[in-house]
């Protein structure tokens, strides 16, 4: 048997220890199609579209009520879309069982088996195949170990669930999971039940089993410092719609919605009017450019670090400051823009500390302007 | 298992009161358990060991404890398959009545047995309503070791019943997903997954229902018809030899009853505390 894993589209990919893992099955591109669904009148999802790639590694990310949780079922086959369609390579996904469908699924709660060990645990899925598929238990006891060491738990194999610490047994779900050779691998808040070191160093340690793997992936995520530095691509959800999907550089850098730009990322978001293709802040013209924006009022948007302050100016926003604080490596101005009760925060950084007070004037260097809505 | 902590009774507590606790328990434990049953056991040891032995391998007395251990097994036994369907129902489906045949469940603790047991026999006697029906195929339950055993599921259904109902109904949908996206049937999810993860309730309902069935007099008495070597079980001996004045030997059969039931829940403990260091929470 050949001790690589062979991922169509990538080069195969040799394992750490060169140990023999059998050929995963391909993994699928799956695609969404307006799927609608409502629990009894109470709509969860507005028509959502999505094409999430083979081997991609896509984060749902929402707040609570966004839907997110609800999309994933519905890929799962957990939940029965009310309209809509799930293609995975192009086959209908709806009219497989959750069984059929060989979806892998790992939840927050980790749902491990409690009577069994963690070896068993690992093997059940291949245990309980039809006769026709049902490997020998022999094979499926080596399957289970080669995913052990995977998961970096080899040792651990005879321990019951309630003997592993939250992280591992995060890691053996994830081993289960890929022991039935998903085609998809699907993840609902994986790591929101662990605390924040630990959280961080699964994420790298998904990040890595995904690159060798290849497995098409999905998780859902309420932590966007996560979304952001694990996934291939972001979609942001609120609400049940899908606000924007795209790299975590342009999620980050190019929010195309005043939800995304106050959701992901810090960011201050100041009442503005366009008139003339001039930004006016109440009755001041700002030195900014309104770009496309149509005449009427508006929000400027701009994140706390691409600030330049300086003396008042014209054409800049006038402030006045309220506080200065600590921020991890630089030091946070609190403003209160002059004349009104508006605040923002702008991000000094840590070198060019000044002793700043008073009144100062402070221009976005860059920004972005959004019609106000209503 | 929390070992080497040896005898030490004071240990410090952020909890305050293991004192005071632990001597009320000792106290009240004593007054309604120990003391009557030291009692029973000094007045068997005045028979003295080979009185005893003589009384108890009494071929009566054998066929006794026989017939109520064996059918109170039974009896356990076929409560956990129907209690566990019971359990399963009222947790998981929702239809009209449900509540009310939920209430139900708890008639057989509520119930004077010894009503329970003469309206049995009202029901499988030869005239009765389903005895009527039974008795043409030459199928007699009442006044046979059958009616025993239909008394005893009777009495025991609730204990199965009630111990796996607030089990199951925190059981985690979520495991129940995860089995299935694993590729699990139904009956693979249920039993490979779901009844192993209620054994210890099913234990549990298993030997409280064990445990009463034993005891069981009131409505056993009324159907079982009391045939000596048959189905006379020995608790009614017991009675018997009271009503003849023989404290001596009535004793003697109820500390042989209490030493098996004590052995049986004792086993029963052992395969639970087994199962919980395998499997804690």
């Amino acid at each position: 048997m050949d001790a690589r894993v062979l991922i169509e589209g990538n080069d195969p990919v040799a394992l750490p220890d060169g140990g023999p893992l059998p050929h995963w099955d391909k993994t699928v591109d799956v695609s969404v199609e307006t799927v609608v669904k409502t629990f009894g009148t109470t709509p969860a999802l507005h028509g959502v579209s999505l094409d999430i790639a083979a081997g991609e590694l896509v984060a749902l990310l929402g707040p609570s009520g966004s839907g997110k949780t609800t999309l994933l079922r519905i890929l799962a086959g957990l939940d029965v879309p009310t309209s809509g369609r799930v293609l995975f390579d192009g086959e209908d996904a709806l009219k497989l069982t959750v069984p059929e469908r060989n979806v892998g699924l790992v939840f927050q709660s980790y749902a491990l088996f409690r009577h069994m060990t963690v070896l068993e645990n690992i093997g059940f899925g291949l245990h309980v195949r039809p006769w026709s598929r049902r490997p020998r238990r022999r094979d499926i006891r080596r399957r289970a170990l080669e995913l052990l060491d995977l998961v970096q738990l080899s040792g651990l194999e005879k321990r019951y669930p309630s003997q592993l610490s939250g992280g591992q047994r995060q890691r053996v779900a994830f081993a289960r999971a890929l022991a039935i050779e998903p085609r998809v691998l699907l993840l609902d808040e994986p790591f929101g039940a662990l605390d924040a070191k630990v959280r961080r160093e699964l994420r790298r340690w998904l990040r890595e089993i995904h690159d060798k793997t290849g497995h098409t992936t999905v998780f859902v995520t309420h932590d966007q410092e996560e979304a952001l530095e694990l996934a291939d691509r972001v979609v942001v959800m609120s609400e049940g719609r899908i606000e924007q999907v795209g790299t975590p550089d342009e999620i980050y850098d190019r929010p195309n919605s005043p939800f995304v730009f106050s959701f992901i990322g810090e960011s201050s978001g100041l009442p503005v009017r366009v008139e003339g293709g001039g930004v006016w802040l109440d009755e001041r013209p700002l030195d900014l450019a309104a770009g496309d924006t149509p005449d009427g009022p508006a929000t400027l948007f701009f994140r706390p670090h691409d600030v330049e302050i300086g003396h008042e100016s014209a054409g800049a926003i006038p402030v006045v400051v309220q506080g200065l604080r600590r921020h991890g490596g630089a030091r946070r101005l609190d403003l209160e823009i002059s004349g009104r009760r508006d605040r923002i925060e702008i991000d000094l950084p840590a070198g060019d500390w000044l002793n700043v007070s008073g009144r100062i004037s402070v221009r976005p260097r860059r920004y972005r302007l959004f019609p106000a809505s209503g | 298992m929390a070992g080497g902590h040896g005898l030490a009774l004071k240990r410090p507590s952020a909890i305050p009161g293991f004192g005071l606790a632990l001597g009320f328990t000792l106290t009240y434990l004593s007054l309604i358990v120990l003391i009557p049953l030291a009692a029973l056991m000094f007045k068997t040891a005045s028979l003295g060991f080979s009185g005893f032995w003589e009384i108890v391998t009494a071929p009566r007395t054998l066929a006794a404890l026989r017939v109520s251990f064996v059918i109170s097994f039974i009896a356990a036994s076929i409560n956990v398959v129907f209690g566990v369907i019971v359990a399963w129902v009222l947790i998981r489906y929702r239809f009209p009545g449900r509540r009310l045949l939920d209430a139900f469940v708890d008639l057989p603790f509520a119930l004077p047995t010894a009503v329970a047991g003469i309206a049995l026999t009202a029901i499988y006697a030869r005239n009765g309503w389903l005895g009527a029906l039974l008795d043409p195929f030459g199928i007699k339950i009442a006044y046979t070791p059958w009616g025993i055993g239909v008394a005893l599921v009777f009495i025991g259904l609730p204990f199965v019943v009630r111990t796996v109902q607030p089990v199951l109904e925190d059981f985690e949908r979520e495991i129940e997903e995860a089995a299935a996206s694993l590729g699990a049937s139904r009956r693979q999810t249920v039993f490979r997954v779901m009844l192993p993860a209620l054994m210890p309730a099913i234990l549990t309902g298993f030997a409280l229902a064990f445990a009463r069935a034993v005891g069981e007099y009131g409505s056993v008495i009324f159907i079982a018809g009391n045939i000596p070597f048959v189905s006379e079980i020995a608790p009614l001996l017991i009675v018997i030899r009271l009503e003849e004045f023989n404290y001596a030997q009535a004793t003697a059969i109820a500390a042989a009853m209490l030493m098996i039931a004590f052995t049986v829940i004792f086993l029963i403990n052992l395969i639970q505390a087994w199962q919980r260091r395998r499997f804690a929470p």
